[in-house]
């Protein structure tokens, strides 16, 4: 096969040009302000949490924090308003522990329909399985320098 | 030989476009095109389960709808020849079962309807058949499932990108006396300037559209103002201004007569960064507001270019540049043939 | 609790944080899968250099809330999991530590998928 490299170079070259520049500020700063209150959000159920039981500790709390954003999240993305969100917020709304519910959930409504076991369980975690694989290789090597130093 | 230059066929018996239909999603219904459809859908899911599902039942609708136009019976159609986007393209061969008429399948990605086009052309030009009926169809949400990421997953779609067209275009070709023409089609080559990014399909596929283009051009020594209208399938606006450019490169000049469906399709306002992609796009527009225009003798003679990338999702995860392809058709008017 | 103060320091911090997952994709044209592994990876090397504790006393779920708290809960446990069970803990602590974020994701994911139906986008 021949291919004219130096062609191809010049136009990946142009076409870099060629593509209109969008100005970043107002997607950093809807990701700013729509990441922000989601923490926030999550600060809030947390000290709602410990105002309500007592014999609550501040680590107990924060891990039903997590919880209820997680569910919280999946029920968004299950009613079909947490894309529409990512959409506005981008990395505002995916980088928080929500966007990890909302990328299990999603898959698994997508193809729910080829069946419970081999679409909606099979392929619940296409697009998050790098992220429980890849945690649990990292935290496992945290374990073993831990070790070493 | 029924072919000049390297790769045009010519079609001697000029087969007719006796019958078109188009039909397209509830956004595209919202687009540039609204009043030229001949039907728009309020549930694009049209009642089924699945999508994939519901692009079957839309070919099938669009079908029927060009072969009753055509004022013909199924069974009058001698073979239908069609394609799409999915896997082993099965929305088109489960309408072809459902309509049981002898069926080719084709697989040009976007470009499927200029394929199916050519293809239908050649077999009545050959006298193998009376009638053929070439139609293709795409889905937005079968498309995201099977190129992108879940339709419920919270990301930003890039400003390259294109939105793809819910819709279907069929048209019903005969070898008959009057009608718009089919007078010849360039069967294009594989394009690959080792683009990468799938974002920015337009980027890719404009040096397919340009080399097809090119080659037409010169395979018939004519220029690009021998045709009202030159439209290319779904470059979008970043790809038809790089295929404006690289003909500019040439020397060759494509001034108002050039458009792109895929620019044309939506409004400004739909967010649609780039415009609309999907062999439903250039299908669409061609059996609707150019089949009627021709008809209605505002156009003269067009060049219809549908591009198409023919990559899949796995070649693009092993980084695979992205290898494209356009092919062209001329459909002339009644009294310009 | 109900610290207002507090309250302005998680909103900064959380929102400083995803406004850099911003500047990554716009720069890198990331996948919102890289994206969260990136951040859960620089969770764990926080907590590999005993920094995460610092910012969470400083800002609390505006550094647990994102992907990046999750990353430091998996080194923690394996870290802790050292502690007290030896070696093995290495493999159990890890997971033990975000089981109840897995779990939550995955049964929630499940119910909510059959219940409802992913939507046509307009």
């Amino acid at each position: 096969m021949m291919l004219d490299t130096e062609r191809n170079k010049h136009y990946n070259e142009y076409l870099q040009n060629k593509i209109p520049k969008t100005k970043p500020w107002p997607t950093l700063f809807h990701a700013f302000w729509v990441g922000g209150t989601i923490c926030l959000l999550g600060e809030i159920i947390k000290d709602l949490l410990m105002f309500w039981f007592n014999d609550m500790t501040v680590d107990e709390a924060g891990v039903w924090e997590l919880v209820i954003l997680i569910v919280l999240a999946s029920l968004l993305t299950g009613i079909g308003v947490y894309d529409k969100l990512g959409a506005y917020a981008g990395a505002g709304s995916i980088v928080p522990i929500t966007g990890f519910s909302n990328s299990i959930t999603s898959p698994a409504l997508e193809f729910r329909r080829e069946g419970i076991i081999f679409g909606l369980c099979a392929k619940m975690f296409v697009i998050s399985g790098p992220v429980i694989v890849l945690g649990i290789v990292a935290s496992i090597i945290a374990g073993i320098i831990h070790i070493i130093i | 030989m029924n072919r000049q230059g390297k790769s045009t066929l010519v079609f001697n018996s000029k087969p007719r476009v006796i019958g078109n239909y188009s039909v397209v999603g509830p956004k595209e219904g919202r687009g540039n095109f609204a009043q030229y459809f001949d039907r728009i859908l309020e549930d694009d899911t049209l009642g089924q389960p699945t999508y994939e599902k519901a692009e079957c039942k839309l070919l099938e609708l669009c079908i029927d709808g060009a072969i009753s136009n055509a004022k013909l019976k199924p069974s009058q159609i001698d073979c239908m020849v069609a394609g799409d986007l999915m896997n082993q393209i099965t929305s088109s061969s489960f309408a072809a079962r459902s309509l049981n008429i002898p069926y080719l399948g084709v697989f040009g990605a976007c470009s499927t309807m200029a394929e199916s086009l050519m293809v239908g052309a050649t077999l009545i030009d050959g006298k193998y058949a009376n009638n053929v009926v070439c139609a293709t169809v795409s889905h937005f949400s079968s498309a995201e499932k099977q190129f992108r990421y879940p339709l419920e997953l919270g990301t930003q779609r890039p400003p390259t990108s294109q939105w793809t067209t819910t819709g279907s275009g069929a048209t019903v070709l005969a070898q008959n006396s009057s009608g718009v023409a089919i007078t010849s089609a360039t069967i294009g080559k594989v394009a690959d300037w080792n683009v990468t990014d799938v974002n920015n399909m337009g980027g890719a596929m404009a040096p397919a559209a340009f080399e097809t283009l090119w080659q037409h051009l010169n395979d018939l020594s004519i220029e690009p103002d021998y045709y009202d209208l030159i439209l290319t399938g779904d470059l979008g606006k970043l790809g038809s201004e790089v295929l404006i450019d690289l003909m500019e490169n040439k020397g060759v000049h494509l001034g108002a007569n050039y458009s792109d469906c895929g620019q044309m399709m939506f409004k400004n306002t739909q967010k649609v960064f780039m415009g609309a992609s999907g062999c439903g796009c250039g299908a669409s527009v061609l059996n609707s507001y150019v089949l009627q225009r021709l008809k209605n003798r505002t156009l003269k003679r067009v060049l219809f270019i549908a591009t198409g990338a023919l990559l899949s999702p796995l070649t693009c995860q092993q980084g695979e540049s992205i290898p494209c392809i356009a092919h062209a058709v001329v459909l002339k008017g009644e009294n310009y043939v | 609790m109900f610290d207002a103060i507090l309250y302005l320091k998680v909103f900064l911090v959380g929102g400083f944080v995803c406004m850099l997952g911003q500047v990554l994709i716009i720069t890198t044209k990331m996948t919102s899968a890289r994206i969260l592994v990136t951040f859960l990876t620089l969770g764990v090397i926080l907590e590999i250099f005993n920094v995460f504790e610092p910012i969470k006393e400083f800002c609390a779920s505006g550094i647990t809330v994102p992907i990046i708290g999750f990353g430091y809960s998996l080194a923690r446990g394996a870290i802790q999991g050292y502690e007290t069970f030896g070696a093995l803990g290495i493999f159990t602590g890890g997971l033990q530590a975000v089981a109840a974020g897995i779990a939550a994701a995955v049964v929630s994911a499940f119910i909510v998928s059959l219940i409802f139906k992913s939507k046509t986008k307009r």
